[in-house]
């Protein structure tokens, strides 16, 4: 069973910067740059990277927020890149989304009921049995007919995000694009919600696209991980070998920047790779590898030559001119942590945070 | 996230009787806590009781008001200019009208202006706000141009053109301060639905397939109603003022009829020696105004603390 159900292809989401009083078009802000991957029916990928490297805008473009301003969205076979009427309908039926921010995703004005009522309302399905599947879905999400009329400022943010949940799979989609679905919860929440989705997941087929800065929380969760990086995907590939043997730079300074407690956890985790500055802006991208203002290994060619995917030994593909196979055996194999440790572990602001992989939200 | 308690709720099997029971209960209570917000301000309260009383008093003035033949065409100079008696309680006009009889009549009219105004101006205004506020570009340029346009004309120099050009007729007042009251709702309402646009919740209604129409009327304007209802009670005075000032320059109510602008207007010719035929009307329009201001204020009390978010 590996039907690929979405596939991106080259995709670029540039925004326009206008300056001046003429409104001219002075740049572009390079959201998204170039990114190719593809999710098979049933599978989760996870989306992983700082807070502005474009993640989000790949689900809102996916999804037809945002018009791509290149490359090719497939879904399921066809090319939705600039959906007519009818493929967004079909779209809109068979993708679902579930936004970062738990509270501003609900219409303060509506209770739950209605809420979740919209999508089967838009379509036309008759009350009664919209009353009847509003009932089951506030079951699958773990909550019961008691919310039914609560208002959204009622709730915590754990239960606003499975109201949340059971809003985006009332009409049963095939895909589910999860944008940082947990990053505004406790981390006793985060994986309780973690939990339900992969439930949800085995119970509905679902097939997901988590995007999310925490990479403890996709590690025992995602089938194949992309690290992405100023618009760019740096390397992706099965989440096994991408977390146990991160072969960019980046991977590597993203994974060992975890927090761990204990001194095992810690030998599990690739040597402390620093990270200096910030994240380059999105409108002025570094020439050649974009990675490298900031990377240890910098070389003559990172400056002037874009570096190209390298296939690697295990399976994933690197965009790195320094990878070597010595360079990524330098430290060892890791054994697989288990994730609900790790879960526990991160705090939700990032921790010890040598540098800020989990700073504010997008 | 003070509200964290328990995070899934427990099942409890429960009756479909007693769980309708529950949930009707949980919107009572809702209200209950607006109204109880509401009253805990003696402000609101009083504005409240003044509207209700003034409407009713205007709705019944035919039975109510001591002398109901004195609002149209009734003269009897003999009793002109008493001053306040047990039979004229706010005393008589200079050809022999009962002022408070005459008040109540000019309370409907009053009123009407009100209904009418704001009963054009709001759907209108709110409409257009939603359009240009939730398309954007193009549209929203063009409408919120034409506002700005409508805006630069003071309602009462309109009125004075229109009922000038035309007839000065109390109709004729009235349409042309409505053509001009939608502009003020267009801006509030189009500033409102510009920032709530790009709330996820309207992205996440489109995601689920929403039209453009479900998403402005059904997510986005129920998030505009408090300030809207805000600005309604508010408005109600001014256009009682303004209804007023028309009257009291001539252009609006028209004798025989009891305008409270044009009593005070005639009043004026009487002071300081008949001043309750002035004073009288006079207090009555600012009572009302004040009544409406007081709601106003109270209004928008109870919906800040609501949408705590």
């Amino acid at each position: 069973m590996s039907e690929t159900l979405l596939a991106v292809d080259d995709l670029e989401k540039y925004f326009p910067v206008k300056s001046g009083v003429l409104k001219r078009t002075t740049g572009h802000v390079k959201a998204v740059d170039g990114v190719s991957f593809q999710i098979d029916r049933g599978e989760t990928m996870a989306l992983i990277g700082e807070s502005g490297s474009g993640k989000s805008t790949v689900a809102k473009t996916i999804v037809g927020l945002h018009e791509a301003t290149g490359g090719t969205v497939w879904f399921d076979g066809e090319d939705v890149t600039h959906p007519s009427e009818e493929q967004l309908d079909e779209m809109r039926d068979r993708i679902q989304m579930v936004f970062q921010d738990p509270t501003s995703s609900l219409n303060p004005r509506r209770t739950v009921g209605t809420s979740i009522e919209v999508p089967m309302q838009v379509r036309g399905v008759p009350a009664p049995e919209r009353q009847e599947r509003i009932s089951e879905l506030l079951d699958l999400v773990e909550l019961n007919d008691e919310y039914l009329y609560k208002y959204p400022h009622e709730l915590s943010g754990g239960q606003k995000q499975r109201i949340n949940i059971a809003r985006a799979i009332s009409i049963e989609p095939d895909l589910l694009l999860l944008d940082e679905p947990t990053s505004a919860l406790d981390v006793s929440v985060q994986a309780k919600i973690i939990g339900l989705l992969e439930d949800l997941q085995r119970e509905l087929d679902l097939t997901y696209l988590f995007i999310t800065h925490d990479l403890s929380l996709v590690r025992n969760f995602a089938d194949e991980t992309a690290v992405m990086y100023l618009g760019q995907i740096q390397e992706k590939g099965p989440t096994r070998e991408v977390f146990h043997r991160p072969r960019h730079p980046y991977s590597r300074a993203l994974l060992s920047a975890i927090p761990v407690t204990s001194e095992e956890e810690e030998s599990y985790k690739p040597r402390h790779e620093p990270l200096e500055g910030e994240i380059p802006s999105p409108r002025d991208v570094p020439s050649g590898c974009r990675f490298r203002t900031r990377c240890p290994y910098e070389t003559a060619t990172c400056e002037t030559v874009e570096p190209a995917f390298t296939d690697t030994d295990g399976g994933p593909l690197v965009r790195c001119h320094v990878y070597d196979e010595n360079y990524a055996d330098e430290f060892d194999e890791v054994p697989d942590v288990g994730a609900t440790a790790a879960v526990d572990d991160t705090s939700s602001d990032g921790g010890s945070g040598q540098f800020a992989v989990t700073s504010d939200g997008e | 996230m003070s509200t964290e308690t328990t995070d899934a709720g427990q099942s409890t099997p429960e009756s479909e009787s007693l769980l309708d029971s529950v949930v009707s209960q949980q919107r009572r209570e809702l209200w209950a806590r607006a109204w109880k917000r509401f009253v805990s301000r003696p402000m609101s309260v009083a504005g409240l009781l003044i509207i209700l009383v003034v409407v009713v008093a205007a709705l019944l003035a035919p039975v109510v008001a001591p002398y109901p033949e004195h609002a149209g065409k009734y003269t009897d100079f003999a009793a002109a200019l008493q001053g306040p008696s047990l039979d004229h309680p706010l005393g008589t006009d200079h050809v022999g009208r009962d002022v408070l009889s005459r008040i109540l009549f000019g309370y409907r009219l009053s009123l009407m202006m009100v209904g009418v105004v704001l009963g054009f101006g709001v759907p209108v205004g709110v409409v257009l706000g939603l359009v240009a506020g939730y398309y954007g570009g193009w549209t929203e340029t063009i409408i919120m141009r034409l506002t700005d346009t409508a805006l630069a004309l003071p309602p009462l120099v309109m009125a004075l053109a229109i009922t000038s050009a035309l007839q000065p007729t109390l109709w004729n007042a009235m349409l042309a301060i409505a053509a001009l009251w939608w502009t003020w709702h267009t801006r509030l309402v189009q500033s409102i639905v510009a920032s709530e646009r790009t709330e996820e919740y309207v992205q996440a209604a489109e995601l689920a397939g929403a039209g453009p129409l479900h998403v402005m009327f059904r997510e986005i304007l129920p998030n505009t109603l408090s300030p809207i209802l805000v600005k309604v009670t508010l408005d109600a005075g001014f256009v009682i003022l303004i209804g007023a000032g028309l009257s009291f320059i001539g252009v609006g109510v028209q004798p025989p009829q009891p305008g409270l602008g044009t009593m005070v207007s005639q009043g004026t010719n009487y002071l300081p020696d008949s001043w309750w035929f002035a004073v009288f009307p006079g207090l009555a329009i600012f009572i009302l105004v004040m009544g409406f201001n007081m709601l106003g204020d109270g209004l928008r009390d109870v919906f800040d603390v609501e949408v705590n978010r």
